[in-house]
């Protein structure tokens, strides 16, 4: 009895350990099938095609700048207000709130971070674009900004819960020292609070960013998806179309294996690649500052 | 705490700092209000536009004139499938992988790769996954465009979500449970089983629900692997396709002219219950457990 006892310990030791592994395999699974796709495209489509400003599948024109200025103008846009709204909404969760506030905040932010994007993609053509349209009077408010604006309140909850965190982990001491010396607690907020906070706040800036650049439905559904070049300098109030709304909306119309194919599965290489490179400087961001923690406890 | 820190600052003494700080706290909560009024308003405005569509009959009868009247039936069940699917998967695979993490994984290199992998997870866009879906499941595997093909693709993407909420709650288990729990005989195995899993359970739970809300909420996976615009029965088997909540109200809002606005809101609210409706869950489990620990 107690053989078999052992067999199924061991049985399952080693099936916690290949599920602990997974994670690794998923990862790697992912880059192959993404490589055994996306990469016929280099084969079937000239470099300079690739690099040409024309995104026009249908007659064989494979410019890739028009998507990746289209996510990069997109998520721009959103960084530049879901970054200090976060941030701050962070501070004031994590430094200034009351207790009760922060045990009821904390939680809300979480569930705008759980509405599905199809949803905020739904409000926007209704509610956003329309007003948008009118309030700066476009000929169409399916543009950019509307795209920002979602994809802003998207990385937000992101932002936030991260960089609260961050906040949250910096030793009590640090703060009562500031105060002894006199400073306000405005003033140990900015000048000690948040620079020991940084890398954590550096991640979470990171981790939002990344939502956004893989957001699809959302930014999809609000910005025109018009393939061409943001160069202007109302480039933002345009229609424009990203990487990610690319494949959603052209994989169901290609046939397989075709040039069409193969370059959309090129355009999800470079978005993983994107997500790999922020995701692996966040993680490494993270270690450190764990082990800064580690250094002040001991 | 507020009482005790402004013993430290005189009263009359640099009254600019003074105003300053009152200035600066002005627009933290400005900005937290700017985050957090959407919020609301988003939540009940779809309330308010979408109840009058919500119907016995709009739950529980088949779409039909091209979508545009009846109910979303259909579309309900292939959501409930999908999750319960992914849950299959995923649930576990995650708590495997995260007693893993807890339990037996060295301070090692490999781990450091496991938890990065973990992290990419997280990171990769939901396209990506639909694309990597397509790929291995629907061509390679030959499961077409079915629950299953849909259902193993979004167990991936939650994957990190219930593995990094499940190590929390088991790794919150205190050390002397364990040490105890072997010094008086058990195995490593036992102590896991009987000790440190139901402890940890609701924390468990807790992250199951909100990896499985994630999965239920999402579009883009399944677009080119489960879901169906339109399906005149539901699905007999895990091979066929489905119609799926989320995708239905992308079809509707996008690429139905002539829709009725009382059915998308409809299908909104449906969406947003069905979300939200897991997050309070697992939120209510959470806050319970916390409360009634006994460490």
């Amino acid at each position: 009895m107690q053989s078999t006892k052992n067999i199924n310990e061991y049985i399952l030791t080693r099936l916690i350990r290949i599920s602990g592994y997974s994670a690794i395999i998923f990862v790697l699974m992912i880059f192959y099938f993404l490589l055994r796709e996306g990469l016929p495209t280099i084969g079937e489509v000239s470099f300079v095609n690739l690099i040409s400003i024309r995104w026009y599948p249908i007659e064989d024109y494979f410019g890739l700048l028009p998507l990746i200025g289209g996510s990069l103008i997109v998520t721009l846009g959103a960084a530049i207000f879901a970054i200090p709204i976060g941030v701050c909404t962070a501070v004031f969760i994590a430094e200034v709130a009351p207790r009760w506030v922060r045990d009821i905040l904390k939680p809300l932010v979480e569930v705008l971070g759980g509405i599905p994007s199809v949803v905020l993609g739904f409000l926007g053509i209704l509610i956003l674009a329309p007003s948008l349209r009118r309030l700066l009077d476009l000929p169409t408010g399916l543009t950019a900004l509307a795209g920002s604006i979602l994809l802003g309140g998207i990385a937000i909850p992101t932002i936030v819960s991260v960089a609260e965190d961050a906040l949250d982990s910096v030793p009590r001491s640090y703060r009562d020292a500031a105060l002894a010396l006199g400073a306000t607690q405005w003033q140990t907020i900015w000048r000690v609070t948040l620079p020991a906070a940084r890398s954590g706040v550096v991640t979470a800036i990171m981790l939002g960013i990344g939502r956004t650049i893989g957001e699809t439905m959302a930014v999809m559904m609000v910005t025109g998806n018009a393939a061409v070049i943001p160069v202007r300098w109302n480039s933002l109030f345009l229609p424009v179309r990203t990487m990610t709304a690319t494949i959603a909306a052209e994989m169901g119309e290609v046939a397989k294996n075709s040039t069409h194919y193969h370059v959309l599965f090129f355009i999800g290489l470079v978005l993983f690649l994107i997500s790999l490179g922020i995701n692996v400087a966040a993680s490494t961001a993270v270690f450190k500052q764990s082990k800064r923690a580690e250094r002040i406890l001991s | 705490m507020d009482g005790q820190r402004k013993i430290f600052i005189s009263p009359g003494s640099s009254d600019a700092r003074l105003t300053r700080q009152k200035l600066g706290f002005g627009c933290l909560t400005l900005t937290t209000l700017v985050t957090v009024l959407p919020i609301f308003a988003v939540v009940i405005y779809i309330l308010i536009k979408g109840l009058p569509a919500i119907s016995w009959s709009f739950l529980t009868t088949f779409p039909f004139d091209g979508v545009k009247q009846g109910g979303i039936f259909p579309a309900i069940v292939g959501t409930f499938f999908l999750t319960l699917g992914t849950a299959i998967f995923s649930v576990p695979l995650g708590i495997g992988a995260a007693i893993y993490l807890s339990e037996y994984a060295p301070e090692s290199r490999l781990t450091r790769i496991i938890r990065i992998a973990i992290i990419n997870l997280a990171g990769i866009p939901s396209v990506v996954y639909g694309l990597f879906g397509l790929g291995m499941f629907v061509i390679f595997l030959k499961f077409g465009t079915s629950i299953l093909a849909g259902s193993l693709t979004l167990s991936i993407m939650t994957l990190p979500v219930i593995i990094s909420t499940a190590e929390e709650a088991i790794r919150a288990v205190p050390q002397s449970f364990r040490v105890v729990s072997i010094s008086v005989g058990a195995t490593r195995w036992q102590t896991i089983r009987r000790i440190v899993l139901p402890q940890s359970l609701p924390g468990i739970i807790t992250g199951v629900i909100l990896g499985l809300e994630r999965a239920a909420g999402e579009t883009a996976p399944i677009l080119f692997t489960a879901a169906s615009f339109f399906l005149p029965r539901l699905p007999n088997s895990p091979l066929d396709p489905t119609m799926a909540l989320p995708y239905h109200l992308f079809v509707i809002s996008t690429q139905v002219p002539g829709m009725p606005v009382k059915i998308q809101y409809g299908t909104a609210l449906v969406l947003i219950v069905f979300v939200l409706g897991m997050n309070l869950i697992a939120t209510t489990i959470r806050s319970r457990a916390r409360a009634h620990r006994q460490w």
